[in-house]
């Protein structure tokens, strides 16, 4: 069996894998027992499985755990805390931007990746970077909304 | 301190997800619990009140990402005298809280919560009367205030713990306690932060799909690709490559389990089977002739004024129109999860069913238990907005359970939530109505024709025991589908009628407002039509037939909320505005819809814009109401525009969200939504109203852009474009 090392939310973690093809999903939530990242579609479609390498956000689904090695994940536990938490999850608190909230860890990681490039996005460039993740309980509004928060540009 | 910190700190402190949770002889051991009552009919089984000053509420409601969580101890907390944050909440569970019912027909606060605040409300007067007998002051000079009881005027109080016992009340619901006058609610009516919402924008909170119990294997269903057919071989062999990989086959029931649970995702892949017939009576483009042809078991005469025949005979201006609403899905962000651990004579299951008291008995009989052997533990799942598939998953998880000996989680895919969960079923409403010389409506009659819900029927049959041919009760259930044909309007000849057909050829269930949103499509669009026959502005016509003050303070402020401009006749330019109104159920929550669309050339239309005026009585958590409120309007412009379950004559196909497109970021409008708070007045459910005016408001701005009425949902851009190409609607 093959075990692969992967940094994620900066420390080292190695993992044991049988199936190189598995995705990383798997591994995250139940190797590393990390559970933020949602299975949603396992086809690249909800962005509720989203997770950040070197910054920019990857579904997680999609793609087999042996693509990672030497790469930095960060999950939305790596992102901050209740008791510290990022920018982005501040203002989805702040927003009340869930409802079910099973879509939120795609919201939040691509939102605070928006951020890393964009820092002060205004609502349509977060709609557009947002236009691939789904809402089934239509939060969308307030969604934008704390993005837009996040940035601390007016919406 | 709230049942999602202490998930968290338990969390923190093991740093695993490993929950156990004892099965009912062991809570017995833990004394205070022992005596915990369930029966809905006492006070004790709604609340109890903690030597440490905090109280903890019991609910057989869940909240489903609606913010009951936050509503219910706000209810609590103003109705006993304590602050929120002494409020602890356990819910669905089984063993610990009454049977209030199912967690459906937006009914979580208008009896869930009135239950919850009598419950309290009878705590109070039993507190006051201990305090008075303690204090020696007349019961009428108290009152219960942060935690105890003491004089209204000032001075030295006692607190709720020196006044109550281990033993807990022991007292009935006192239908007849008074509860607190509104214009006191210090809680009630105002925003309280929802508890969950912290640990879940930070991925702390565990789901159902986050949950493991110790020694659990990860279990997957195979279901054949043509409905209902039956299995006739499976080789095993084909994942002897799978370390741990075990087949679970019971009847026409097939499923792998594995440790890992990558390991069994690629068993149920890998596994081949034979199966054979099954098939479905029609395919989803032959669904409406379907639905029309089907033989009619009954027709039932639900409203009735005046002479509609005769009235209809004689008046001079006549119109009718047919309406479709197609079959559609649940379509939950996450797909389905649930764990079950069977043992020999118990059971324990962990679901996020809405109606988790109802599903342990349907549980228990399809497991042959006594019902006081199972327990069901309720955790959040994907929003389910209805009955989804969290059900089918924990009767899968069970079966297995059953046949390996250990507990089993069961993940369903995207393909079987999207091909496997009950659907709201296909729906035909048929308008006719007719206008007297000087444009007044003398006369009205819609007929829908819809599948009958089998009288009585406890839960929906669930697909492992079919498969497994376990006991369960048959039939159908779909929610009130026939609820909202009845115009909200002064008619004097009216006849609402509903042809009952048998069956509908996919599994049905209630999804969000059942049959309302089409309904109210076909009875709003009418409303229209009959204003521009009547030449008159849609919404003074609205007005003219509307006698609840209600109702036309919804409609009159959200036209001025809006920016209504009058018009009669449709602006043809590519640009529309439409109107919807509806007093859900007939007699609940008045929701009154605008909405702005904008129709390209393509066929595509966009809604640019939204004005909702929503008036649910009194109002316990307004972000909580205004946020389904958002949910209500934007879920359903997706479900009116893109919305439609296809299937050929084998199964679904619509299995993912590129088949099933729903509302995306791109496609969200302005919204401007006003909430009229009644604190007099009954709450009413917030879950479900908004939806029903939205497919109208949006049919007659497309008619006020286009000139086209659209009469079948849902409005695509290729069914838009080709009525606007065959009545050679042309602009820009
Ligand atoms: S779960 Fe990965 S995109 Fe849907
Ligand atoms: S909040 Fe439920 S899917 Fe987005």
């Amino acid at each position: 069996m093959a075990s692969i090392t992967l940094t994620v939310n900066g420390s080292a973690r190695t993992i044991d894998v049988r199936d190189p093809e598995k995705p990383l999903l798997y591994a995250i939530r139940n190797d590393l027992g990390l559970k933020g990242a949602k299975y949603g579609c396992g086809l690249g479609q909800c962005g509720s499985c989203t997770i950040l390498v070197d910054g920019e956000p990857v579904r997680s689904c999609t793609v087999p755990v042996s693509a990672f090695a030497g790469k930095k994940i960060t999950t939305i536990e790596g992102l901050g805390s209740p008791e510290k938490p990022h920018k982005v999850q501040a203002a989805f608190i702040a927003e009340q931007a869930a409802q079910c909230g099973y879509c939120t860890n795609g919201m939040v990681m691509t939102g605070a990746a928006l951020l890393e490039k964009n820092p002060k996005p205004t609502a349509a460039q977060v709609k557009d970077a947002l236009a691939q993740n789904l809402c089934r309980c239509g939060t969308h509004e307030r969604i934008v909304a704390a993005v837009v928060k996040a940035g601390g540009a007016r919406g | 301190m709230n049942m999602h910190t202490s998930r968290r700190n338990f969390l923190k402190s093991t740093g695993a997800l490993f929950i156990a949770i004892p099965f009912a002889s062991h809570v017995k051991a833990q004394g205070r619990i022992a005596a915990k009552t369930v029966d809905p009919a006492q006070v004790d089984a709604y609340l109890a009140l903690n030597a440490d000053g905090t109280a903890t509420i019991y609910s057989g409601k869940v909240d489903l990402g609606t913010g009951l969580r936050a509503a219910f101890p706000q209810i609590a907390a103003e109705e006993l005298g304590l602050p929120i944050n002494k409020i602890k909440l356990i819910e669905g569970d089984t063993l610990l809280t009454p049977d209030q019912g199912s967690t459906s027909g937006s009914n979580g606060i208008p009896k869930g919560g009135m239950q919850l605040r009598q419950a309290a409300a009878t705590a109070r007067q039993a507190l006051i009367k201990l305090a008075s007998e303690k204090l020696g002051k007349p019961a009428s000079e108290l009152d219960a205030i942060n935690g105890e009881v003491r004089p209204k005027a000032g001075g030295a109080g006692v607190s709720f713990a020196n006044l109550i016992t281990d033993k807990g009340f022991e007292l009935k619901l006192d239908a007849k306690a008074p509860v607190r006058d509104p214009k006191t609610h210090q809680i009630v009516g105002k925003h309280v932060p929802r508890p969950d919402i912290p640990a879940k924008a930070t991925g702390r909170f565990v789901y159902m799909h986050d949950l493991e119990v110790p020694g659990m294997l990860h279990g997957r269903t195979i279901r054949p690709d043509v409905i209902g057919a039956e299995l006739v071989s499976v080789d095993e062999s084909s994942i002897a490559s799978i370390p741990g990989a075990k087949v679970v086959r019971l009847k026409n029931f097939l499923g792998v389990v594995a440790p890992d649970e990558w390991d069994a995702v690629r068993a149920a892949k890998m596994l081949k089977a034979e199966w054979k017939g099954g098939g479905l009576p029609t395919d989803s483009t032959g669904l409406r002739d379907y639905v029309k042809a089907q033989k009619i078991s009954s027709t039932e005469a639900l409203d009735k004024a005046g002479d509609f025949a005769a009235a209809y005979a004689s008046a001079p201006k006549k119109l009718s129109g047919e309406f479709y609403w197609p079959a559609q899905s649940h379509a939950s962000m996450g797909p389905s999860c649930a764990i079950a651990d069977v043992k020999e004579g118990e059971a324990t299951i962990w679901c996020s069913s809405q109606g988790t008291h109802r599903y342990a008995k349907h549980f228990a009989t399809m497991l042959d238990l006594p019902a006081n052997r199972l327990r069901v533990h309720y955790l959040d799942g994907a929003g389910c907005y209805g009955m989804n598939g969290h059900e089918d998953a924990a009767a899968d998880a069970a079966f297995m359970s059953k046949a390996v000996g250990k507990p089993v989680r069961v993940q369903w895919s995207r393909e079987d939530e999207h091909a496997l969960d009950p659907k709201g079923p296909a729906q035909v409403i048929t308008q006719e109505a007719a206008l007297s010389a000087d444009g007044k409506i003398v006369a009205w009659h819609t007929t829908m024709r819809c599948p009958k819900p089998t009288a009585n029927l406890p839960t929906i049959p669930l697909l492992a025991p079919v498969e497994v041919d376990a006991k369960q009760v048959k039939g159908i259930a779909t929610g009130s589908l026939s609820s909202g044909g009845k115009p909200p309007y002064d008619v004097p000849n009216l006849l609402v009628e509903v042809h009952w057909l048998e069956d509908t050829p996919l599994r049905p269930s209630h999804l969000r407002a059942p049959g309302k949103i089409g309904n109210c499509l076909a009875v709003e669009t009418f409303m229209d039509e009959l204003a521009l026959a009547a030449g008159k502005d849609p919404v003074e016509f609205r007005l003219a037939y509307m006698s609840d003050p209600r109702g036309r303070e919804a409609v009159e402020r959200v036209a001025k909320l809006f920016n209504w401009d009058k018009r009669v006749e449709p602006r043809r330019n590519g640009k529309g505005r439409g109107i919807g109104y509806t007093q859900y159920k007939g007699d609940e929550t008045y929701v009154a819809i605008a909405m702005e669309v904008d129709v390209s050339a393509d066929g595509r239309i966009r809604v640019t814009r939204v004005a909702a005026t929503h008036d649910c009585g009194q109002i316990i958590s307004p972000d909580g109401v205004r946020s389904q409120v958002e949910g209500c309007i934007l879920q359903t412009i997706g479900r009116t525009l893109f919305e439609e379950v296809k299937f050929d004559r084998n199964h679904v196909t619509s299995r993912d969200w590129a088949s099933y497109p729903i509302l995306t970021f791109p496609d969200l409008p302005e919204m401007k939504i006003e909430l009229i708070d009644r604190p007099n007045e009954p709450p009413r459910g917030a879950g479900e109203a908004a939806t029903a005016p939205v497919a109208a408001a949006l049919a007659n701005a497309v008619f006020d852009a286009t000139g086209i009425r659209l009469r079948t949902v849902p409005f695509t851009a290729a069914r838009m474009k080709s009525a606007m190409a065959e009545s050679g609607v042309k602009f820009g």
